[in-house]
């Protein structure tokens, strides 16, 4: 069957079940509420001063009845310096565990050590945000039987609250802790920040093991996850590589490309009509999309104009701006350095916030409803503004949806910044590779050679004309970087589906096939 | 022949580089220099003349003024990079080390011998003499008003103080002289007249001193190495809100007063006579205002 | 026309593509061999210049290795033409 974007997407596929083909941003929202059944969270029993303490992961994995077929959770706040991850895997499969459904809210490079354990179907699932690297290539290439399930960070909440998700075991690493598991990330030599994507997993896993390598005494202060959900405490000589987990503060780019996109960026903005006083921002923390704030803060000190709240990853940048009055408020489901754990630990208006508050489609309201401008990247994006945050030019899984796709449908003013090609491939397609956010959410598309508006906004086109902003046709734009670059040979794929991307609402928008990879 | 064009920065762009190259057109430098004099290294002079031949002839520059950089004739370069970008007639040539009316001729008529074997005009591509040798210095004046191809003169000043035997110094105290004369032979020849580089690119408050002196003193513009520099250079040239309004008014005011053959008139009590209303026709091509 | 030396041209560099020729002897014939970071998509037009090009030098026993990192076609056929040159020793450069 086709989805309202065109895509062919199969009715059931085994190991995941039947297919709902999306129809629309907003098309399951508009009901009020959402059919599917929430599966009750489980209820557990300890007895008054009964010990959580476990001498190893490896007997608190005993203690939390490892089964084949069991699915496992993990969250990604650790980024490229988690090391849990794969000692996990590695323990369930020196234990003979099979079958296993891997979800994590993320998965990085450092992951790539389990991809023994994809070969030799110890995991045969995986429901995530985001596949890089090794991992992403072998998929694409076909090692497992039943395709990844690609979501949102706000379509993970939902998956689990409906079940799609069963997490039999969460293992949650922090960087603080008590004997209770009362837990957090922001403070700690592994201090990380925000720990929200693993407040759901804490709340709904049939087995929660909080791993730390900084056990404090009793009470752990703030209480990001709280004793009442946790099973097993494990204290471990480290729980990642403090290099990796967070750098001091993040730079702005030096690239004299990305520093040209986000000043245009800016200037879209600005002249967006939604930069007002207390307007709402998102951005990145990536290379342009960071460097937009650089210019917004510029702007903003020039004006005197004050925004609302900042959301989102958050790096250093964010928090100067906070320190500077600039925005009154940040909501923080996930930091990017170190700096930025000491004011969420410090600020009262540096507010931690759980994946479900921030993105999830299906509650009384995500904090993404209530963003104003949002600034995102791409790998590719169609001349329908339809845009591909998950498989790379070389038709490869190698990115994440991440909150992409939750942001863009909350923003009233969704803006794309990428350049218009990346070593010789050009970014605008006639149709992307793989959708991941639907074009009817994504307002402007800003590159180093021209700005693009989505017809369906002709107020914003209006606005940005009527400032001498360099509008192009999108169309246009897609033939003038054809013509710098050549166009590019198509890839080749088999019938065989390697991923499916789910929307933020559950409904699937495209599905990733097995890569052809053909001698040249 | 000469047009108006705006230009407050020239970008430097390394001749032998195809990935800055390709990128040149969208920083909105006004100018752009593919580089093959200094830029390029000895042993690669061949490949930066090649690549800068096609590249040339495919890429869109956008709005950019596209000028090369050639090699000085005393070079074994400089023959052979006129034989090869002659032909392609970009907007400009720049000139290194100019010192002398006579040179600019013996140049010249290189040039037009290579635009007369591939049937082209004489008039088209524009050429920028560069000072930076204290004989340069000595005789700009000659070089800067002799010839109606020579549309712009520049100031190199790490190659000047060099030749002076002196050090380079932030403050810009061993150029000053130089700067200033320059400027004024610019300016009694009736073309542009573009300072040099501000070398440090992590400095802009420095860059933007620099640039704001070089403007005091009459540059028209500032040559740059970095795309990250424009920004800076472009707002300290570029006429302000208030002055774009103040010199729309002024030039309206003047053509209906001509009209009434009033020539000397007041604006807010201050007299306005020709060489306001030329400074304020000169404000508004910067900022591409047209009154009708 | 016959190569009489070793040449190279290009670099490592992104957007750039580094060209080594070497003379071979009489009737062994081209042999190509080219790599890029943009193989799957661009391989086969990148083959096409290369054939092109040395078909229009009239080079017919050569050995050339060709390592792209993105290079667009300009780029190419530049380092391409520099290489050429030089191993014909019409123009001097690096090797």
């Amino acid at each position: 069957m086709l989805n309202s974007l065109g895509r062919e997407i199969p009715e059931y596929i085994e190991g995941i079940g039947t297919l709902e083909p999306f129809q629309g941003a907003l098309t399951k929202l508009r009901k009020g509420w959402m059919d599917e059944p929430t599966i009750p969270a489980p209820n557990k029993a300890y007895l008054p001063h009964q010990s959580k303490l476990c001498k190893t992961l490896e007997e608190a994995i005993i203690r939390s009845n490892p089964h084949n077929g069991m699915t496992v959770s993990f969250h990604h706040h650790l980024r490229n310096g988690d090391i849990l991850l794969v000692q996990t895997l590695t323990i369930l499969h020196n234990m003979g565990i099979r079958d296993i459904t891997l979800a994590s809210s993320s998965l990085n490079e450092c992951h790539d050590p389990i991809l023994p354990y994809l070969q030799d179907q110890t995991v045969t699932r995986i429901f995530s945000s985001g596949i890089r690297s090794e991992l992403g290539k072998a998929i694409s290439m076909g090692v497992l039987d039943t395709p990844v399930v690609i979501h949102s960070h706000g379509g993970r909440v939902r998956c689990i609250h409906t079940g799609k998700i069963q997490i039999d075991l969460a293992v949650i690493p922090a960087s603080a802790a008590d004997c209770e598991g009362n837990a957090t990330g922001s403070h700690g030599k592994s201090a990380f920040g925000s720990i929200g994507y693993a407040v759901i997993d804490a709340r709904y896993a049939k087995q929660v093991i909080v791993v730390t390598d900084n056990l404090v005494d009793f009470p752990c202060i703030p209480l990001s996850i709280s004793q009442n959900f946790i099973d097993h405490v494990v204290l471990v000589d480290s729980i990642g590589d403090a290099s990796r987990i967070a750098t001091g503060t993040t730079r702005i780019t030096n690239s004299p490309m990305d520093l040209r996109i986000a000043k245009l960026a800016a200037d879209v903005i600005e002249h967006s009509g939604f930069f007002v006083p207390g307007f709402a921002f998102q951005v990145g923390a990536g290379g342009a999309s960071l460097a937009v704030a650089k210019f917004i803060r510029e702007k903003m000190k020039r004006s005197g104009l004050k925004g609302s709240f900042m959301l989102g990853g958050i790096t250093s940048y964010c928090v100067d701006m906070l320190n500077e009055g600039l925005f009154e408020t940040i909501f923080d489901v996930q930091s990017f350095d170190a700096v930025v754990s000491n004011s969420l630990l410090n600020n009262r208006h540096h507010i931690e916030i759980p994946a479900a508050l921030y993105a999830n489609p299906f509650n009384c309201g995500c904090i993404t409803n209530k963003i104003d401008v949002v600034v995102l990247g791409a790998l590719e994006i169609d001349v329908d503004f339809n845009v591909n945050v998950i498989t790379g030019s070389e038709g490869r899984i190698r990115g994440a949806s991440g909150g992409h796709s939750d942001t863009a449908s909350g923003a009233k003013l969704t803006v794309v910044v990428c350049p218009s090609f990346r070593g010789r491939i050009p970014i605008i397609k006639k149709r992307v590779h793989t959708i991941v956010t639907p074009g009817e959410t994504v307002h402007v598309l800003v590159t180093e050679r021209g700005i693009c508006v989505n017809p369906a906004f002709k107020e914003l086109e209006a606005n940005l004309r009527n400032a001498g902003l360099n509008i192009k046709n999108i169309r246009d734009l897609e033939i003038e970087v054809d013509k710098i670059t050549g166009i590019p040979a198509p890839l080749e794929y088999t019938d065989k589906i390697v991923g499916i991307v789910e929307y933020r609402d559950g409904t699937i928008i495209d599905v990733i096939h097995q890569l052809r990879e053909r001698e040249v | 022949m000469k047009t108006f064009r705006n230009r407050r920065t020239m970008l430097y762009i390394p001749g032998n580089n195809p990935a800055m190259i390709q990128q040149g057109g969208i920083y909105g430098a006004d100018s752009i220099l593919l580089d093959l004099e200094d830029a390029v290294a000895l042993n690669q002079k061949d490949a930066a003349r090649t690549l800068v031949r096609n590249m040339i002839r495919v890429t869109d520059f956008y709005d950019a003024e596209v000028c090369v950089r050639i090699n000085h004739l005393s070079t074994p370069f400089g023959l052979a990079d006129l034989e090869e970008i002659v032909p392609l007639q970009p907007s400009a040539l720049r000139y290194p080390k100019t010192e002398s009316a006579e040179e600019v001729a013996e140049l010249l008529a290189i040039i037009e011998k290579i635009e007369d074997k591939h049937h082209l005009p004489h008039d088209r591509m524009t050429l920028h003499a560069m000072i930076e040798t204290a004989m340069g210095v000595q005789n700009v004046f000659s070089i800067a008003s002799k010839f109606s191809r020579i549309d712009a003169i520049t100031i190199g000043g790490q190659d000047l103080t060099a030749d002076m035997n002196i050090v380079y110094t932030a403050d810009g105290a061993g150029i000053d002289f130089a700067r200033k004369r320059i400027v004024m032979a610019a300016k009694a020849s009736h073309i542009d007249v573009i300072d040099t580089v501000f070398p440090d690119v992590n400095d802009e408050e420095g860059l933007r001193k620099e640039t704001e002196y070089a403007k005091r003193i009459g540059f028209t513009g500032k040559a740059v190495i970095n795309p990250r520099q424009i920004d800076v250079v472009h707002d300290v040239f570029s006429p302000t809100e208030e002055e774009i309004r103040k010199a729309y008014r002024i030039v309206k005011e003047f053509r209906t007063n001509s009209k009434a053959g009033i020539g000397v008139f007041a604006i807010d009590g201050k007299m306005v006579d020709a060489p306001i209303v030329a400074r304020a026709e000169y404000l508004l091509r910067l900022a591409n205002v047209i009154i009708e | 026309m016959k190569p009489i030396t070793p040449a190279q041209s290009g670099t490592f560099e992104s957007s750039d593509v580094i060209v080594l020729i070497e003379p071979m002897p009489k009737n062994s014939g081209r042999k190509i061999e080219i790599s890029s970071t943009v193989m799957q998509q661009f391989g086969a037009s990148f083959q096409q210049i290369v054939s092109d090009m040395l078909d229009q030098y009239d080079m017919t026993d050569i050995h050339l290795i060709a390592k792209d990192k993105g290079a667009l076609e300009p780029t190419i056929k530049a380092r391409l033409e520099t290489a050429i040159k030089r191993s014909l020793g019409q123009q001097e450069g690096t090797l």
